[in-house]
Formats: structure tokens, C-alpha cells, sequence
């Protein structure tokens, strides 16, 4: 049926269902662009490289091999050590960042605290920098013969320099303050607008019941903001998973460097990823079973901090 | 009771101070930096130098920063543009047009925030060989339209929209794409400026992707330039402190002009 031009058919007054079919496919018209590029560069990828995960590829030579990459990445010393690596940074970075985020996030919502906005900017700032930069930043400052070093001895606090760079242990250390550094003033802002929707009043009554103010920090502001907390834990989850432009950046030479930070100490599956790809000899199969690797840890650490949480959204 | 709160504002001062020095004191080592001589950047020179004509002298003699610096801004720009156009009418057409399967679809689309980047990194590599758009500007922006966490940005703030504003412009006639854009969008300006600010942050400061998708030299992009730099045999950190300011103030200055946006605009999205 062909409409009057002169009467749009919003104009018609419709049977309400077929009104409610005509809107159900606005809904999608507007929802297709995304769900398209979304279809074409994330689901397509995704289940090609399931695929992919069961070829091994040297090269051009490719041969079927099931489930055999999938053994492989249980025995291979190398992805072992980018896991190790990452739960590493996962279990001591997060937490500690998070925490730092809230404590400040809290400071800063006293209403009668002076110079908030000065703080709030300054402290958020980092979260501006591009990682490559910020991690260049950092390698500089930590270098052996870099300020750092130089400061902490014109202090006497240590003898000798710290092998920031150049020993396993202080490479992790390094690239765990670097990243707190990064993304603690990130994390804090959205700690921040969370706090502004916690009525004041709740405090207030807390104030004349004699709680004190570590007593509201447990048992308002940490329960009132459950669901920020889950969010940022879980975006702070993804980001540490996949960890790359720091590790690479951070490590000698940077791309052409032969291991990532001194011992592989700060290889990651991501950069283990796109070695596999880009470095050695191209084996996009058994680069695509490590990618699956990293989906299955997030969404099993999703699923545990969801429970952690109690909370069903 | 006001001793303890007195001594606890002194801490908390002292505590959010520390925190701010922290902060802000990279940057302004990487401004001082840019004045100093390489051997001075690592020894931790603290006061401004003489060398900053040398430095930029070397960064613009020796790489095309110019081209870079606009390879960056025309990914950036065309970036944020199409990911808030089409983002925000996704997720417009899931908060407004709320049906069952629709809200499976968002569950679905929600899920793929979980996928990383990096377990894209092959695939999308092969595509766009496939796709003859290696190397090419446009698959590096097109991979990156539509991004699942500003659809779910857009979406919590839309949901604090009246409803019973677009059913009054319903009933006064109004179609329902003119609602969309003569409305709804001019009414949720902070949240398309934060959007904005956040899209521009990720796409300016990527590194993967360009990495990967943009292996000609022509076509990179700061992050990109910053880390070849650095990754010299003999690298000049006094111009390589020089790209880091160049690739890092534009985002400063683009944070300060729009900083109580961002704030207005993630406190919208957070609320619920």
C-alpha cells in the first residue's frame, strides 16, 4: 500500500499493535549500524579464529590438528610464563590500585575538603596520557642511572642502584607502579561519581550514631557503591589480561627486543600473541588458541567476581 | 571528637597531596625534559635547559611529524565522530524501543565487551588483508565505529531521558528519527561530550591496532612514532621527550576545555 505523501504514517492513528510492530523496527533500524560492524569485526572474528585455533601454520603450511594446539599451550614453558606474569600483575597491581582509587575517591567527596577540584584534575590527569608515552616516561625515570635511583640515594635510602629494568623482580615492580600511576586517577573518577549519588544524609545519620569515619567507609560508602566497584574491578580484569603497549614498551629495545623485560618477566599473552604473529615465523593458528585462552580467563574471572559480589546485575 | 577530626583532615591532606605531586610531577618532567640534552633526560634534570630548539630540530628533521601529527588527527576526528553517531543510535534504539529479543541482542552485545583486543588482533588482521585495507587509514577506523562500551555509556544515560517527552512529540507528530535527532541528542549533550572525550582518548592513544594495521611509515600514527623513537639503538630522549609532550598535550588541552563535561557526562552514566 502505497502511503499519501501528505500524511506521514505517524499522522495515521494505527491499530496499537501494528504501532508497536512499526516501532520494534525502529528500534532495530537504529541498533543495525552497530550491530552490523559489530557482526562484521568482532562475532565474524571471533568465530573464524575458533577455526583457526585448530590449524597449525608455519608459514604457508598448514595442517589440521584439533584440539593439538589447545595441548600444546598446556606444555609450552613460554605461554606458562605470560600467564604467570599476568596473574602476577592481576592479583597484586588490581587491588592495590582500586583500593588506592577508592581511598582517594572518598577523601575527595568531603564536601568541606578545600581545593577538591585542583586534586580531582591532578589526580585524574595521568589517565590522559597515551601508554606508550606514560611507559616510556616511566622506563626513563626508573632507569639505572635514571633520577629515580639518583634521588633515592641522595636521600641514603639505598646503598647502591636499583636494577629496576634489568632484574625480573624489580621489572614487575616497575611496571606495576607505572601502572598505577596510569590508571588510579581513572578509576577514581568513577568512584567519585558514584559517591555524588549516596545521599549526604546517610552519613549524616551514620555521623550522630558515633560512627567513625573508617566505620562509613565500610559499611556506607563500600556497600553503596557495589556496583561501581564490580565494574571497575572487571574493566581493571580486561585491561590486565590483555596487557600490551607497557610490556612492550617497557622492554629494551622494544619491538626488536628478544624477550619482553629481562627474563620474559613482562611477557604477556597479548604480547606472546602478537610475537607469534608478527615476530618469529607466523603461526596465526596457535596465536588464535592463546587469544581464546585470554576470552576463557576473563569471562571465568568475570564470573568470579560476579559471585564475589553477590550481586546478579 | 574534634582533635580526631582535625588530625584526620591533616592526613587527608598530606595523603591527597602526595597523591597530586605524584601525579602531576611526570608531566612536568617531560616539559623540562624537552628543553634538556639526552644524557641530561636520564640523569633526571630537574630545571629547564637550552637544548629545546635542538631537540625539536631533530624530532621534525628526522621523522615526518607534521604528516604524523595529522595521520593521528584525521583517524582521531573521523574515529570519534562515527563511533557517537553510531553508538548513540544503538543505543537509543535498545533504551527506547525496549522488546525481549532486543534486550537479548544487547545482552549478546554487552558479552563481547569480555572479548579482548588482542584476541581480535589475527582475524582482524587477515580481514583486512583480505579486504585489500592494510596500510590504509579507513580499516583502522572502521574496525573501531562501533564500540560496545560507548553504546553502553550512551545507554545508561539515556536512561535518564523522560519517556514522556518523546511520547508527547509522538503524539504531536514527529517521526521518529527527528525525535532521535532534533530531542533526545541536543538534550544529552554532556554525555556526547564525554563520549566524546573518551573516544577520542582511545583512538589518539592507540597502539595495537595501528601497530598492527599501519606498517608503513606514511601511514603511522603518534603512539607509533613515540615507540620508535625510544626504541633507537642510541635514542635521543631529549626529542623523544619532545614527541611524548606533542603526543600528549593535545589531549590535555582537549581534557581541560571539556573536563566538566566528562565529569557531568560519566556521573549521568553512572547514576541509574
Amino acid at each position: 500500500m502505497l502511503h499519501n505523501p501528505a500524511t506521514p504514517p505517524a499522522k495515521t492513528r494505527p491499530p496499537f499493535a501494528s504501532f508497536e510492530k512499526s516501532q520494534n523496527r525502529y528500534g532495530w533500524f537504529f541498533a543495525s549500524f552497530a550491530l552490523l560492524l559489530l557482526g562484521l569485526f568482532m562475532l565474524y572474528p571471533i568465530i573464524s579464529s575458533l577455526y583457526m585455533s585448530t590449524i597449525s601454520s608455519r608459514g604457508v603450511i598448514q595442517t589440521f590438528v584439533g584440539f593439538g594446539n589447545y595441548l600444546k599451550l598446556l606444555n609450552d614453558p613460554v605461554f606458562l610464563q605470560a600467564l604467570q606474569n599476568t596473574f602476577i600483575f592481576f592479583l597484586i597491581q588490581v587491588p592495590i590500585m582500586l583500593l588506592l582509587a577508592l581511598v582517594i575517591a572518598s577523601l575527595l567527596n568531603d564536601k568541606s575538603l578545600r581545593f577538591r577540584g585542583v586534586f580531582r584534575t591532578g589526580i585524574f590527569l595521568p589517565a590522559v596520557t597515551s601508554l606508550v608515552a606514560y611507559s616510556l616516561l616511566f622506563k626513563m625515570m626508573f632507569s639505572a642511572d635514571g633520577f629515580i635511583n639518583h634521588g633515592l640515594m641522595a636521600l641514603h635510602l639505598i646503598a647502591a642502584p636499583i636494577p629496576w629494568l634489568t632484574e625480573p623482580f624489580w621489572a614487575r615492580i616497575t611496571v606495576m607502579i607505572a601502572m598505577t600511576w596510569r590508571w588510579t586517577g581513572y578509576n577514581m573518577i568513577f568512584y567519585l561519581s558514584g559517591l555524588q549519588n549516596i545521599p549526604d544524609d546517610l552519613y549524616e545519620s551514620a555521623e550522630i550514631d558515633g560512627a567513625g569515619r573508617l566505620q562509613q567507609f565500610r559499611h556506607i560508602t563500600v556497600p553503596m557503591l557495589k556496583p561501581i566497584l564490580l565494574f571497575t574491578a572487571i574493566m581493571s580484569t580486561i585491561g590486565t589480561l590483555q596487557l600490551f603497549d607497557e610490556p612492550m614498551n617497557f622492554s629494551a629495545m622494544g619491538v626488536s627486543a628478544a624477550t619482553i623485560g629481562p627474563g620474559n618477566s613482562l611477557l604477556t599473552m597479548s604480547v606472546y600473541i602478537y610475537n607469534l604473529c608478527f615476530k618469529f615465523m607466523p603461526n596465526f593458528g596457535y596465536a588464535s588458541t592463546v587469544a581464546y585462552a585470554i576470552v576463557f580467563l576473563v569471562a571465568v574471572f568475570s564470573v568470579i567476581q560476579f559471585r564475589l559480589a553477590g550481586d546478579k546485575k | 571528637m574534634k582533635r580526631r577530626n582535625l588530625l584526620f583532615k591533616i592526613c587527608a591532606y598530606a595523603f591527597l597531596s602526595i597523591a597530586f605531586v605524584a601525579s602531576v610531577f611526570p608531566f612536568y618532567w617531560m616539559i623540562v625534559g624537552m628543553t634538556n640534552a639526552a644524557i641530561e633526560v636520564i640523569q633526571g634534570k630537574m630545571t629547564f635547559g637550552r637544548h629545546l630548539a635542538q631537540n625539536l630540530t631533530i624530532l621534525f628533521g628526522q621523522f615526518d611529524v607534521v604528516r604524523i601529527f595529522f595521520n593521528s588527527s584525521k583517524i582521531a576526528i573521523l574515529t570519534v565522530i562515527g563511533q557517537l553517531i553510531v553508538s548513540s543510535m544503538a543505543a537509543y534504539g535498545f533504551e527506547f524501543y525496549v522488546t525481549k529479543s532486543r534486550e537479548k541482542v544487547y545482552g549478546l552485545v554487552m558479552l563481547s565487551m569480555m572479548v579482548p583486543l588482542a584476541a581480535l588482533m589475527v582475524p582482524l588482521f587477515r580481514m583486512m588483508v583480505k579486504f585489500g585495507l592494510l596500510n590504509t587509514h579507513a580499516g583502522l577506523i572502521l574496525i573501531s565505529l562501533a564500540s560496545v562500551f560507548i553504546i553502553f555509556f550512551f545507554r545508561q544515560s539515556f536512561k535518564t531521558f523522560p519517556k514522556e517527552i518523546i511520547q508527547a512529540a509522538r503524539v504531536d507528530g514527529a517521526g521518529e528519527f527527528r525525535i532521535f535527532c532534533s530531542i533526545v541528542a541536543p538534550a544529552m549533550k554532556a554525555t556526547y561530550a564525554a563520549a566524546a572525550i573518551y573516544a577520542f582518548m582511545t583512538s589518539w592513544n592507540a597502539y595495537m591496532m595501528p601497530l598492527i594495521l599501519l606498517q608503513t611509515n606514511q601511514q603511522k600514527t603518534l603512539p607509533l612514532l613515540v615507540s620508535t623513537m625510544a626504541s633507537a639503538y642510541f635514542p635521543e630522549y631529549g626529542a623523544v621527550m619532545a614527541a611524548i609532550v606533542l603526543s600528549t598535550l593535545p589531549m590535555i588541552l582537549i581534557f581541560f576545555g571539556l573536563q566538566n563535561y566528562f565529569v557531568q557526562g560519566i556521573t549521568g552514566s553512572v547514576k541509574q
